[in-house]
Order: C-alpha cells, then sequence, then structure tokens
C-alpha cells in the first residue's frame, strides 16, 4: 500500500510538471481555463443566449412532439382513433351527469356545444399541466444522456396537446354544426383565442415543470387541483347565470380565472348564442394579458433553474 | 524511469504546438443526497409526525463520493478512468457533464461534454430510425445532416445486421442492442469531450472494435475521450493516459501501463 501511495505521488508530480508546458507554468486552474477561454461545466446560458439555443432546437421539438403523438396509442388496438374518442366519450359523460341528470344546462341554448367547447378547452390547459409536471422527471434519460435546451420539454409536450386539441376541434366542429350552428365571419376568433391560450398554457407547463422536477409529490397532488379548477372554471356551467346574485367580488374573481377567459372566448367564437353581452368586459385583454404574463413568466422561472434538472 | 516512460506519452500526443487543456478539474468533491436510506420510518405517519415537529429527514444521507480530485486533460488525450465499483468513477463522469452539482472546486470545460451511458435510456416507446432522428436533432444537428448520416448510424449500430430492427420500438431491443445504437448515435456527432461509462463492455466482440476505431478517430479530430471501464484489454487499446480513483480519491495518475500495472497488483490479479 505505501509503494503504491509513494508512486501516487512521484506520479502526480511528474505529470503536473508535463502538464504545464513553459508558458501556463504557474498558472492556477482558474486562470488557465480562462487563458483557452473554457468554461464552467453545467453553467446555465444567459436568456438571450438561452432563447437562441432554443429556437436552434425548434426542429427536434417539433419531430418530438409528432413522435409522442404517434407512439402515445401504439399499444391499444385502436391506435390514433383514441385522439378523437378520448374528448368525445369524454363530452358524453359530462353530458350524462350534467345536462340530463343534474341538469346545469337551465337557462342555456345549445348545451351540448356549450358544454364540449368547455370540456375540450380545459382539457387542453389541464393536460399541458400534468405534461408539464412530468415534463423533466418523465425524460430523465434522454435529459440526461443528451445536452439541449432543457425548455424544449415543456414546450414539445405542450405543442403536443395542441395536436391534440386540433384532432378535437374537427369534432367539436362537427359537433357544433350537427347541433344548428352556422359558420360566420365570428370563426375567425378561434385562431387568436387558440393561439393565447396556447402560450398560457406553454408557460404554465414550464412552471409545473420546474416545480414537479422537485417535488416530486406534485403528480399525485395535481389532479384534484385541476378538478377544483374545472368546476370552478364554468365548463359544465354559466358563469354569469350563477353569479347574476351574487357579490361583486366573487363575480370578478370567476371571470378574470384564465381557464375561463379561454372558455368563454371559444364559446363566442363557435356558437351564435353567445353573444359579447354574456362575456365579461376587457376579456380581449386579460387573454393577452394572461398569455403574455404567464407565458414569459414561466420561460424565466424555468430557465432560472436550468442547470438543476436532471441532477442528483 | 517513469520520466522515460511519459517523454513518450508526451511524444504520442498529436502534433499540436502546445497541448490544450479542455477538461480542468480543480479539487473537486461531490456530495451526493441520497433519501430513502437509512433506517427511518418510511410510512405515512412517521412523515406526517416529521412535518409536525419540524425534524430532519432520517432518511435523507449525504455520501461523499468524491473527495478533492484534480486534474487535467488535453486536446487528443485518450484517459481511462479506472478503480473498484463504487469509487466515484461514473460520478465525476457525471460531473464534468454537468449533470451534478459539486459540493466544492470548479470543472472548467470546452465547449459542452457528452456523457454516454450504458444506462441512459433514450426514448424505449420509439422505434430505433426515430431515435436516431431524435437524438441527432437534440444534439443540435440539421435535419438535413442526421438524414445524410442516417444510414452510417444505423450501419455503425449493427442493428440492422440480424433482420429490420430498426423499425421496432427500442423497448423491444436486447439491453446490447440499445447500448449499441445509444453509442452510435452519439457518436456520430464530432464531439470535443466525449465520455463514455462502460458502453463499449456491452457490446459483441465486433462492435467493440467499431467503437475503439471510432474513439480513435474522435482523438484525432482533435477531441478529448474519457472512458470508465473494468475492462483492462480495452483501457490498454485505447487509452494513453489513466486516472485511477479509489474511495473517492485520486490515487494514481499517470501513462496506461504504469497506473494498469499498479492497480492489478493493488487487486490481486
Amino acid at each position: 500500500m505505501s509503494t503504491v501511495s509513494e508512486t501516487t505521488h512521484d506520479g502526480a508530480v511528474a505529470v503536473g510538471a508535463l502538464a504545464a508546458p513553459s508558458a501556463d507554468e504557474g498558472l492556477s486552474p482558474a486562470q488557465l481555463a480562462a487563458k483557452y477561454g473554457l468554461t464552467v461545466s453545467g453553467a446555465r446560458p444567459g436568456l438571450a443566449e438561452y432563447t437562441r439555443q432554443l429556437w436552434g432546437r425548434r426542429h427536434f421539438i417539433n419531430e418530438f412532439a409528432k413522435a409522442r403523438t404517434a407512439a402515445q396509442y401504439t399499444q391499444a388496438r385502436l391506435g390514433q382513433l383514441w385522439q378523437v374518442m378520448t374528448p368525445l366519450l369524454n363530452a358524453a359523460v359530462y353530458y350524462l351527469i350534467f345536462g340530463l341528470l343534474i341538469g346545469t344546462s337551465k337557462g342555456i341554448d345549445n348545451f351540448i356545444a356549450y358544454l364540449v367547447t368547455g370540456i375540450f378547452i380545459f382539457t387542453f390547459t389541464q393536460n399541458s399541466v400534468m405534461a408539464g409536471v412530468r415534463a423533466v422527471a418523465g425524460n430523465l434519460g434522454l435529459i440526461r444522456a443528451l445536452h439541449f435546451p432543457r425548455a424544449s420539454m415543456p414546450v414539445a409536450l405542450t405543442l403536443m396537446q395542441l395536436q391534440q386539441l386540433m384532432m378535437s376541434m374537427f369534432v367539436l366542429i362537427a359537433i357544433v354544426l350537427m347541433t344548428g350552428e352556422v359558420p360566420d365571419a365570428s370563426w375567425i376568433l378561434i385562431i387568436p383565442a387558440l393561439i393565447t391560450q396556447w402560450i398560457f398554457n406553454t408557460g404554465l407547463a414550464m412552471i409545473m415543470a420546474r416545480l414537479g422536477s422537485k417535488m416530486t409529490d406534485l403528480a399525485q397532488l395535481m389532479p384534484f387541483i385541476l378538478r377544483t379548477w374545472m368546476y370552478t372554471s364554468g365548463v359544465m356551467y354559466s358563469i354569469s347565470n350563477l353569479t347574476a346574485h351574487a357579490p361583486h367580488y366573487v363575480r370578478i374573481l370567476l371571470d378574470v380565472n384564465p381557464a375561463a377567459v379561454y372558455i368563454d372566448l371559444m364559446r363566442f367564437a363557435l356558437i351564435d348564442s353567445v353573444t359579447s353581452a354574456q362575456l365579461p368586459p376587457h376579456i380581449w385583454a386579460s387573454a393577452v394579458g394572461w398569455a403574455v404574463l404567464v407565458g414569459v413568466g414561466g420561460y424565466i422561472y424555468f430557465w432560472k433553474a436550468e442547470e438543476s434538472y436532471g441532477r442528483g | 524511469m517513469a520520466v522515460a516512460e511519459q517523454q513518450t506519452v508526451a511524444d504520442a500526443v498529436p502534433a499540436t504546438s502546445s497541448r490544450v487543456p479542455t477538461v480542468i478539474v480543480d479539487d473537486v468533491h461531490i456530495v451526493y443526497t441520497v433519501y430513502g436510506a437509512g433506517t427511518g420510518k418510511g410510512s405515512a405517519t412517521a412523515a406526517l409526525a416529521r412535518l409536525m415537529s419540524r425534524k430532519a429527514n432520517p432518511n435523507i444521507r449525504r455520501v461523499h463520493a468524491v473527495k478533492g480530485v484534480s486534474f487535467t486533460a488535453y486536446r487528443g488525450e485518450a484517459i481511462g478512468i479506472i478503480g473498484s465499483n463504487g469509487s466515484g468513477k461514473s460520478t465525476i463522469l457525471r460531473a464534468i457533464a454537468g449533470l451534478l452539482p459539486t459540493e466544492s472546486g470548479k470543472i472548467y470545460t470546452d465547449g459542452q461534454p457528452s456523457l454516454l451511458g450504458v444506462n441512459a435510456a433514450l426514448m424505449n416507446d420509439l422505434t430505433g430510425s426515430t431515435n436516431v432522428l431524435l437524438g441527432g436533432l437534440a444534439m443540435g444537428m440539421s435535419q438535413q445532416e442526421v438524414d445524410e448520416r442516417y444510414q452510417d448510424i444505423v450501419d455503425f449500430s449493427g442493428i440492422n445486421e440480424k433482420g429490420d430492427f430498426i423499425s421496432l420500438p427500442m423497448r423491444t431491443y436486447s439491453s446490447g442492442m440499445a447500448a449499441r445504437l445509444r453509442f452510435s448515435i452519439a457518436a456520430a456527432k464530432n464531439h470535443d469531450v466525449l465520455m463514455i461509462d462502460e458502453a463499449l463492455a456491452t457490446g459483441d466482440r465486433a462492435f467493440q472494435r467499431r467503437s475503439e476505431a471510432r474513439i480513435r478517430e474522435l482523438r484525432k479530430e482533435a477531441g478529448t475521450v474519457f472512458l470508465v471501464s473494468h475492462n483492462n484489454a480495452s483501457i490498454r487499446d485505447t487509452c494513453d493516459r489513466v486516472v485511477w480513483l479509489e474511495k473517492g480519491e485520486l490515487l494514481m495518475d499517470g501513462p496506461t501501463d504504469d497506473v494498469i500495472k499498479a492497480y492489478e497488483e493493488h487487486t490481486g490479479k
């Protein structure tokens, strides 16, 4: 053992002398690193550089979302058909309970279209949140094996949910047409409503991704929080009918809820009987405001912990 | 004697005018925080009681895995890392890759080192070809580059030698096939610093020869390669310098033959 440690000593000294050719002699490791432009491993890039890297991975994000969507139902016999079946079955269940059994449809024209729109739009946000929670924890293999801006994961997973929503939208438009709505100019509003909600969802997914990477209990807790959120978002009832006699502040609280905002906008776009008189004031401002606030805020919040994902 | 041998190693370094460092490890300590270890009760009531009394979780233990390791790696070097199981070899590689934070000390690297471990699964529910595409794009290759190299990657991995396996999901692969494909994807790009964690041990003999050749190629392209292995023969074949870690401490750092000889005496082989 003693011979070994002696060899070590000799070896280390000899290599140390070898490692420092004349010019680099006497430099401390930090100075040597600075001289050859080495950087601290795993350090987080600046926000602008990070955004540039993320933009450079846009093909990866797109392909990842596509591949994941394709792989999602490979184990099921009916395959991709479930992309359409799942939202349809959801709508059927809620229609049975809230439309036929409890009867929250009172005072709402075309309740089927009203309900299905609410469910599909809320599901988009709900699934983005759940995908966000698992975005880092569920892709540790990829994150530990390869280097790429980690924000690619929540962005790709939200993009995947957007693709899923597109399938649902075909179902939704079919239902809306079958229930007697006629396409008109207001249908164009579908596009800005979807874009603002998508930005909002992406920001939210990034917030959840950072939280979920550290708090492993979150995946268990989120379904309860999301269900509470859904029942307060007017998915299967009309907020304006419910709060007609409620105090002013309750009404405001329910109206600024981002999920309710995006649901209301989509209903306004698709259903003729939902008029702008029923919408809360400044609804487009809140839609854009939420998208900017959560989208940008969530991105910065996620980036702040970039170096810690996949560690430990 | 030692000086003479090191002279030959210095000569073997590719003819760059001066030696350019690519990785500097400066007095690095790494401490793991391990959850769910120890004898503390894991039941719900015990967890609640801990929350109420604000006591530290006895299930959390700190493991000092790397203790004050320093070395400098240069361009064109292939460095083997040896030591018995649990000596901190994989830990130090993950720290160099930026995947583990250091407790104290700093690691400086040239560009972003890539770590290739046998346990790093890619996307198991996707097909091999999708994994090639996604892996390449994630490493920052363009769509066109991936298309150009796709056939090379598949051929190198040897996945299709026994039939059309590349179009099957990766979960159907044997562990050796999956490791080969992962190595092929990661080796398709020219890395400044490539670290390989016992990946060569998993392939068959033909694949081992191909990957050793690829490692030599990467070194020629002025990269630095780290190789963790328990197979002294493959270290001898590919590395010109070896770092020996034991219990988280750097025991020896020098030319391959010297260090492996001392290591073999130590382990009694």
